[in-house]
């Protein structure tokens, strides 16, 4: 006999009640372990992608937006900023590199990116396989890209017009150069190219008298998926037609990689400073003259050279320019501000359920120690002394939070495995049950006082209990 | 061995027990009668420790149990006094094996499951050993509660109203198994009742509710 055998015997004899202690007490560490490990993996991921980008240089818009499109490629861009515009923030006394990214079309969901050499190496991105992209209609393709749909050097990938999946630009594939080693960072989904091949694949549809391909007919979702328009912000008539917008039919669109001539890359080719045409010319009646995808960036990832210009240059590019600069830092923190209210909620239902267990154990507990005071007595005649029958009794309590804090582990786990393989926005931040969040360990001390607090007062009733009272009443 | 002096005991101001000079010889049996009321339990309560005296000194197996403080009196008592009910309670989540085997641990004595076995034999309750108490029958679980005292071979066995919800057959027999027991472990048996039935059977009869009780000395 021991004392943990003495008190199982006991909490055998209710299964039913001590189950539901244990299953309310695993709930409630369930949905906090859940919280932990998906706040924590979250920020660590949103920081680590953000790490090194002091700034983001985009079109006016909301600054959330800008980082969520530019830094995490989640969201849809706010709009596109002119090269020469780009190149005055560049040269800015206080900008010590600068990254431009061009976004615009996808593969299957996944981004392409037209950027330089200097955006793997600031994620540290290694090639598996192949090469860095070189000559135009190159791609570099990022791990979970390639994995999941089983991409190969050599292969050829048919791009999609806008984030989301428009039409196909099938007359333009890309030829996957190479594949990049996995980095755990937002690399891994995206696929690289350089800025002029996301110039090329919109702005040979001027040539291929394709341009007003999808416009009209999409004019009106323009508004509901403005993913796939990122380049078109600011008007209906997309940059593509500016000399020819007038004539924009509308059959001709659907299908335009049927009749296109597919120009070899080379001799469409990287667009020179001369070779496109250029916006200057005033076109049909459309928007502002900046209409020029072809001469675009919708980002710079900046790194200021002086702590100074945190305080300065936004203020600089926001009043002097028609772009907008907004802080990663700043805007994921004011995100996890207003996600922090939901967490919160959880969190507090997480506890309330730990609370109800808490008193659950405690009146179990309690009555158990009306039921057992003759067999308290008993142990006493025994030889059990005072403090066993404590132990014996805080033993109980302790034993029912254990088993609520295995469970509510192994429960909290699980589901963020289950989270991880199912949601693709878990997928995106590297969700994983495999971790163990800071404050967890904080769980383990809360489930034990959880067991000692509920098992406190019948474990002083037990120390109490009067011997020869309790032998002589019956 | 139990030696009690001088010792007086009140509930509320009311002397429920007056007893100058008693003595049990190591091994000796005998009876503490008296009606209910007359203090047979709280006398048994004094002998086990479970009650200290409101005045006097207890002795038993050499120890003076007033001296002892409380932890190591309910060591002593689970080391040395073997306790019988009249409502012998088992306890019953455990079984009749596992009841005997609290003796040694809660008395902090090695884990003897020979002497379990032993003992439980002894008392013709063998095939019972992995038995629940609900599955017992009244004379069994008597005979648990039994072995159970005698667990620790206890130098005193203190029995209180053993019989007196058993009929005279069965009165018979615990009474015998407690001498029997009584006599294996040679401990000092000292049983209290209010049943006349089983006077004549011992000899040594401690009567509280004789006056002389109160006053004679008195020793077997």
């Amino acid at each position: 006999m021991n004392l943990i055998r003495l008190t199982l015997s006991y909490v055998r004899q209710r299964p039913l009640q001590a189950a539901l202690n244990v299953v309310m007490l695993a709930l409630g560490i369930a949905t906090i372990v859940v919280l932990l490990l998906f706040s924590s993996q979250a920020r660590d991921n949103l920081e680590a992608t953000a790490q090194g980008i002091d700034a983001v240089v985009g079109a006016k818009g909301s600054p959330l937006q800008l980082i969520l499109s530019s830094v995490y490629h989640m969201d849809v861009p706010t709009g596109n900023i002119s090269v020469q515009e780009a190149r005055q923030i560049q040269a800015h006394p206080l900008v010590a590199s600068s990254i431009p990214l061009a976004l615009g079309d996808s593969y299957r969901g996944f981004r392409i990116v037209g950027t330089t050499s200097q955006y793997p190496q600031h994620y540290d991105a290694a090639l598996a396989a192949g090469a860095w992209w070189d000559a135009t209609y190159e791609v570099t393709v990022g791990h979970r890209v390639a994995r999941e749909h089983n991409l190969s050097v050599g292969d050829s990938v048919i791009t999609a017009h806008g984030l989301t999946g428009g039409h196909l630009h099938e007359d333009r594939p890309l030829s996957v150069v190479g594949i990049m080693e996995e980095t755990g960072t937002v690399v891994d989904r995206l696929l690289l190219t350089s800025v002029e091949t996301v110039w090329a694949v919109h702005g040979q549809y001027e040539e291929d008298g394709h341009e007003d391909h999808d416009h009209e007919d999409h004019g009106d979702e323009e508004g509901n998926d403005e993913g796939e328009h990122a380049h078109s912000e600011q008007g209906d008539a997309h940059a593509h037609d500016d000399d020819d917008a007038a004539a924009s039919g509308e059959a001709g669109g659907r299908a335009p990689a049927s009749g296109g001539p597919a120009t070899p890359p080379g001799q469409q080719g990287a667009p020179g400073p001369g070779g496109m045409r250029l916006p200057g010319s005033p076109g049909g009646g459309t928007a502002v003259g900046a209409l020029a995808t072809d001469r675009e960036y919708t980002a710079l990832l900046i790194g200021y050279s002086s702590p100074i210009a945190a305080a300065t240059f936004p203020r600089f590019v926001n009043r002097e320019t028609d772009m907008m600069a907004a802080s990663p830092a700043f805007e994921t923190a004011r995100m996890f501000e207003l996600l922090g209210v939901g967490f919160e909620v959880l969190q507090a239902f997480g506890f309330i359920l730990i609370l109800a267990a808490t008193l659950g154990i405690f009146i179990a507990l309690y009555n158990a120690m009306q039921d057992r005071q003759y067999d308290l007595a008993v142990m006493r005649t025994l030889g059990a002394s005072r403090s066993t029958l404590t132990r014996h009794v805080l033993l109980e309590g302790l034993l029912f939070a254990v088993a609520g804090l295995v469970l509510g582990l192994a429960l909290g786990h699980l589901a963020t495995g289950l989270l991880a393989v199912t949601v693709d926005q878990a997928q995106d931040m590297n969700l994983t049950a495999w971790a163990w969040a800071p404050r967890q360990t904080w769980l383990v001390g809360l489930a034990l006082a959880v067991g000692a607090v509920s098992a406190l007062l019948p474990a002083v009733q037990a120390y109490r209990t009067d011997l020869a009272f309790t032998l002589a009443r019956e | 061995m139990i030696t009690l002096s001088n010792i007086v005991h009140r509930y509320d101001d009311e002397v429920v027990l007056d007893i100058p000079a008693f003595t049990a010889a190591p091994g000796s049996h005998g009876l503490v009668l008296g009606r209910s009321g007359s203090g047979k339990t709280t006398l048994l309560h004094l002998l086990a420790g479970v009650l200290r005296p409101t005045r006097g000194q207890v002795t038993v197996a050499g120890e003076d149990l007033g001296a002892l403080s409380g932890d190591a009196l309910d060591r002593f008592r689970g080391r040395h006094i073997g306790l019988v009910f009249q409502q012998m309670h088992l306890l019953k989540t455990l079984t009749v094996t596992q009841n005997l085997l609290m003796a040694p641990y809660m008395a902090g004595l090695p884990h003897d499951r020979e002497r379990a076995r032993a003992v439980l034999t002894s008392l013709d309750l063998a095939d019972k050993a992995d038995a629940y108490p609900a599955a017992l029958s009244t004379g069994q679980r008597q005979r648990v509660a039994i072995a159970r005292a005698v667990m620790n071979r206890p130098e005193v066995l203190l029995a209180d109203e053993p019989t007196s919800s058993l009929d005279d057959v069965r009165s018979v027999q615990v009474l015998d198994l407690l001498t029997e027991q009584a006599n294996a472990c040679e401990a000092t048996l000292l049983i209290a009742t209010h049943d006349r039935r089983v006077k004549d059977r011992f000899p040594n009869r401690l009567d509280l509710d004789e006056a002389d009780a109160r006053v004679a000395e008195m020793s077997w």
